[in-house]
């Protein structure tokens, strides 16, 4: 039952990677957008991209807590007290982004407009540093178990955090330039299909380098999860790096449906690797799976709300993305039809 | 640098616990004002959209579509002060979580569910109002209060687990060996204390959107829009009103029966007794003895149980050990609060039969200024209503964080820079309240600026859009994910 709990967390770790991951991803791609006329374009894009799905891809973040601390409380208790300072940050990161976007919609002056949209793009970055650096730290064994503390500094400024910290960066802002070309296509937006599809190469060149250093430090910091990776892992790490690499190539040719789908593929594979090749511990080396694990009855109900969850959640996501995708929930913010401010609004 | 960093830690090291309470507080406090909307605007606003789409109403239509635009705004900012709980259980209570989250947390299983739900027919919601067709539209707003009463009975759960601990078993070192879901659900506490927090909702959430347009109205925009703004959600409180006392009724009762020293500190009870009075306001000192106020003779223990009337025995705070039982200042504290919601909430009551009488007696909602006045402040004062019951609940339940099971200093987190976050996160709310209530009010003028009933305003228009908007808008919609 324990293994079971572990997959659905492993699951949901990877669709917040590759879902919210994504729309961190287009905040990195805000941010260095330039100045509000140069930006405007790539900014109205990313607007309407992200506007209709975070707020739901931003709730497996919450599932994921959630399935943590119900299933997990000893490991739970010895993450939150080690990684008290880039959880923090990570907290006070969220509640910049999620407002921040939402008020740059809900205004039309552009002084408030940049205002809102660098909390959005700043905190849009710092964020998955943070959650990062915390798998890192993780990975590399700097949580003790025994609902300890470990060291509040060096877990999470250690190399494996920092290099995996940058690397979900990297791999945030290739996943959204990739989806965003695919959204301009459909937008018969050449320009900015072009302009994505650009970053999406410098983006997927930045993370194969990062996974490659991130390898050689894995080796020394975290033998158990190289090993992993090498081992039981390495199909997974294979599938990804094979799928990574023939996305570029797609990007390369401009077949951006497919494109999407290997890239995701190639982002899933890191998140599933890693929880591959950590198996059977949760916080490797001290504390297992099983030995976390809460009684069976508790284990029981969160299998049945995640079936539950399968039952009444995943008919409504599928519903809202073939909506969005349809174009039949168009983003209309503040200045709706007939607004005669539409255009004082970049974007 | 880890050196550096620790040197500045240990200079602002500082006892913890009280900053993760203030901190909790203050982040749940304002949470809770947000939770209102969620729960019970999406309600009001099918009923605008409802009588919109069955009865050609496009005052009730345009309503609808406005409010939708709000909820939006309120609903992502509730979102992530949501997620900052989330976050903080473990940042400020990691202790706790690891201790009992296998079964505190169970309900939050659900509730994850039921979040989910919502913040996807939310958004199909309001994004859908141009696209989709009338009643399509509708429907996919039907599943957003279901949802959010759910998920918000799924939260008040967990909380009333802590007052009523229950579906464990614990091994001899104190370890939970054993969980029984259904009973950490629907704990003892649960089902009166859920009900009470949702009918909150109902009300809060009612008097706050129809004191906005009672203030519209006594600003001279007396139309049919601003009428229809206030009826609908006042019509929703006022219902509500006469249930939740009823409710709150039974709820005492309950804590006066499981949950005995809160109710003493409720009730102001030093030493245990029949006869007591009910003392409104008043002070406790320290040695025990209550001050000022206004007692009526015999009314707390007859409120208790009506059956034995003035001989009821109230158990006092004397009745457990010193260090198990609220401090003075926070006995004082739980019994202001009480007070302040009793109080207020009786006058909102009043309101609401004020608001019936004239529906009955005169067929028609009463309109002097006095009333919209009292209405235009019903919002706030609701709120405040709000808060004391939930400080009530909370402060009264001190020093457990599980009642008789767990202290709240044996809960929190050892690190010391909790006053930073503490600090950090005061600063970030304050702005982010003003910038709510600025945001709304400037979504509210620019709405007012475009004026009535232009053609192009009213939703589920024909679905080829003006030629204008095309390069703009609706070239470019959609979804950011595969």
């Amino acid at each position: 039952m324990s293994t079971l709990v572990a997959i659905v967390l492993l699951l949901a770790l990877t669709a917040y990677a590759v879902l919210a991951g994504a729309d961190f991803g287009a905040g990195f791609w805000d941010l260095i957008a330039g100045g509000p006329e140069q930006g405007e374009r790539p900014r109205g894009l990313i607007e309407r991209s992200v506007g209709p799905v975070w707020e739901a891809n931003h709730v497996w973040l919450i599932f994921i807590l959630v399935v943590t601390w119900t299933a997990f409380p000893i490991a739970y208790q010895s993450i939150w007290l080690t990684m008290f300072v880039p959880l923090s940050i990570a907290a006070l990161g969220i509640v910049l982004r999620g407002s921040g976007f939402a008020f740059r919609k809900a205004v039309t002056q552009v002084r408030f407009r940049r205002l809102f949209g660098g909390a959005f793009a700043i905190s849009s970055v710092l964020v998955p540093f943070c959650m990062g650096a915390v798998a890192g730290g993780i990975a590399s064994g700097q949580v003790p178990s025994g609902g300890k503390a470990g060291d509040p500094v060096d877990s999470w400024l250690n190399a494996t955090s920092v290099v995996t910290g940058l690397l979900a960066i990297a791999v945030a802002a290739y996943l959204a330039a990739v989806y965003l070309v695919w959204d301009a296509r459909r937008a018969d937006d050449l320009a900015m299909a072009h302009y994505f599809r650009r970053r999406a190469q410098s983006a997927a060149v930045v993370a194969g380098v990062l996974s490659v250093i991130g390898i050689v430090v894995v080796h020394s910091e975290a033998p158990h999860v190289f090993d992993g990776l090498t081992s039981r892992a390495l199909p997974v790490v294979v599938l990804s790096v094979v799928c990574g690499t023939a996305a570029l190539v797609l990007l390369a040719r401009d077949a951006a449906r497919g494109a999407r789908v290997l890239a995701v593929l190639a982002v899933a594979g890191i998140i599933v690797a890693w929880g591959v090749a950590q198996w059977p511990y949760l916080l490797p080396e001290t504390l297992s799976v099983s030995h976390a694990a809460a009684p069976s009855g508790t284990l029981t109900a969160l299998v049945v709300a995640v079936v539950l969850a399968v039952l009444v959640v995943l008919p409504g996501f599928v519903l809202l993305f073939v909506l969005a995708q349809r174009r039949l929930l168009p983003d209309e913010g503040v200045p709706d039809v007939g607004d005669a401010s539409l255009h004082d609004v970049p974007g | 640098m880890s050196g550096t960093v620790s040197d500045l830690l240990a200079v602002a090291s500082v006892n913890p616990v009280p900053w993760a309470r203030s901190q909790m507080a203050f982040t749940l406090a304002f949470h809770i004002i947000l939770v209102p909307l969620g729960v019970s605007w999406s309600f009001m606003t099918l009923i605008a959209n409802y009588r919109g789409v069955r009865h050609q109403d496009k005052a009730a239509l345009l309503l609808a579509q406005r409010w939708s635009k709000y909820m939006a705004l309120t609903f992502a900012v509730g979102a992530v002060t949501g997620t900052v709980l989330s976050f903080e259980f473990g940042l400020l209570w990691p202790r706790f979580m690891g201790r009992w989250g296998d079964a505190f947390g169970v309900p939050f299983a659900f509730e994850g569910i039921f979040f989910f739900t919502e913040a996807i027919f939310v958004t199909i919601y309001i994004f859908g109002w141009r696209r989709l067709s009338p009643w399509a539209h509708f429907w996919t707003g039907v599943p957003i209060p279901v949802a959010g009463v759910l998920g918000a009975a799924s939260v008040v759960a967990a909380n009333a687990w802590m007052n009523s601990p229950s579906g464990f078993t614990l091994d001899s070192d104190g370890n939970i060996v054993d969980v029984d879901p259904w009973k950490v659900i629907f704990n003892d506490a649960m089902p009166l204390q859920a009900t009470h927090m949702l009918i909150a909702a109902y009300v809060v959430g009612g008097l706050l959107i129809a004191s906005v347009y009672a203030v519209g109205i006594l600003r001279g925009r007396d139309d049919r829009y601003h009428r229809l703004g206030l009826i609908i959600p006042f019509t929703v409180a006022a219902i509500a009103l006469p249930i939740q006392m009823a409710v709150g009724d039974a709820l005492a009762r309950w804590v006066y029966n499981e949950q005995p020293v809160k109710f003493a500190a409720i009730e102001m009870v030093p030493k245990t007794r029949s006869d007591v009075p009910e003392t409104l306001l008043g002070h406790l000192s320290s040695n025990g003895t209550v001050s000022g106020g206004l007692p009526i003779p015999g009314l707390a223990s007859w409120l208790s149980d009506p059956s034995t009337g003035k001989s009821t025995v109230v158990k006092g705070l004397d009745s457990v050990p010193a260090d198990t039982r609220p401090t003075t200042a926070e006995v004082n504290v739980v019994h202001l609060a009480w007070d302040v919601m009793v109080g207020l909430g009786t006058l909102l009551f009043l309101l609401a039969v004020w608001y019936a009488a004239a529906l009955v007696f005169r067929r028609r909602m009463p309109t002097g200024r006095w009333f919209l006045r009292a209405v235009a402040c019903s919002g706030i004062l609701a709120v405040v209503t709000m808060e004391a019951g939930w400080v009530v609940t909370e402060v009264g339940r001190q020093p457990w964080i599980v009642y008789n099971r767990m202290r709240v200093e044996d809960a929190a987190t050892g690190n010391s820079g909790v006053w930073i976050t503490f600090v950090g996160l005061f600063v970030l709310y304050a702005a982010l309240g003003v910038t709510t209530i600025l945001v709304l009010r400037s979504m509210s003028r620019r709405f007012r600026r475009r004026g009535g009933f232009v053609d192009d305003d009213v939703p589920y228009g024909p679905s080829g859009p003006p030629a204008q908007r095309e390069p703009t808008d609706d070239s470019a919609k959609v979804g950011s994910s595969p």
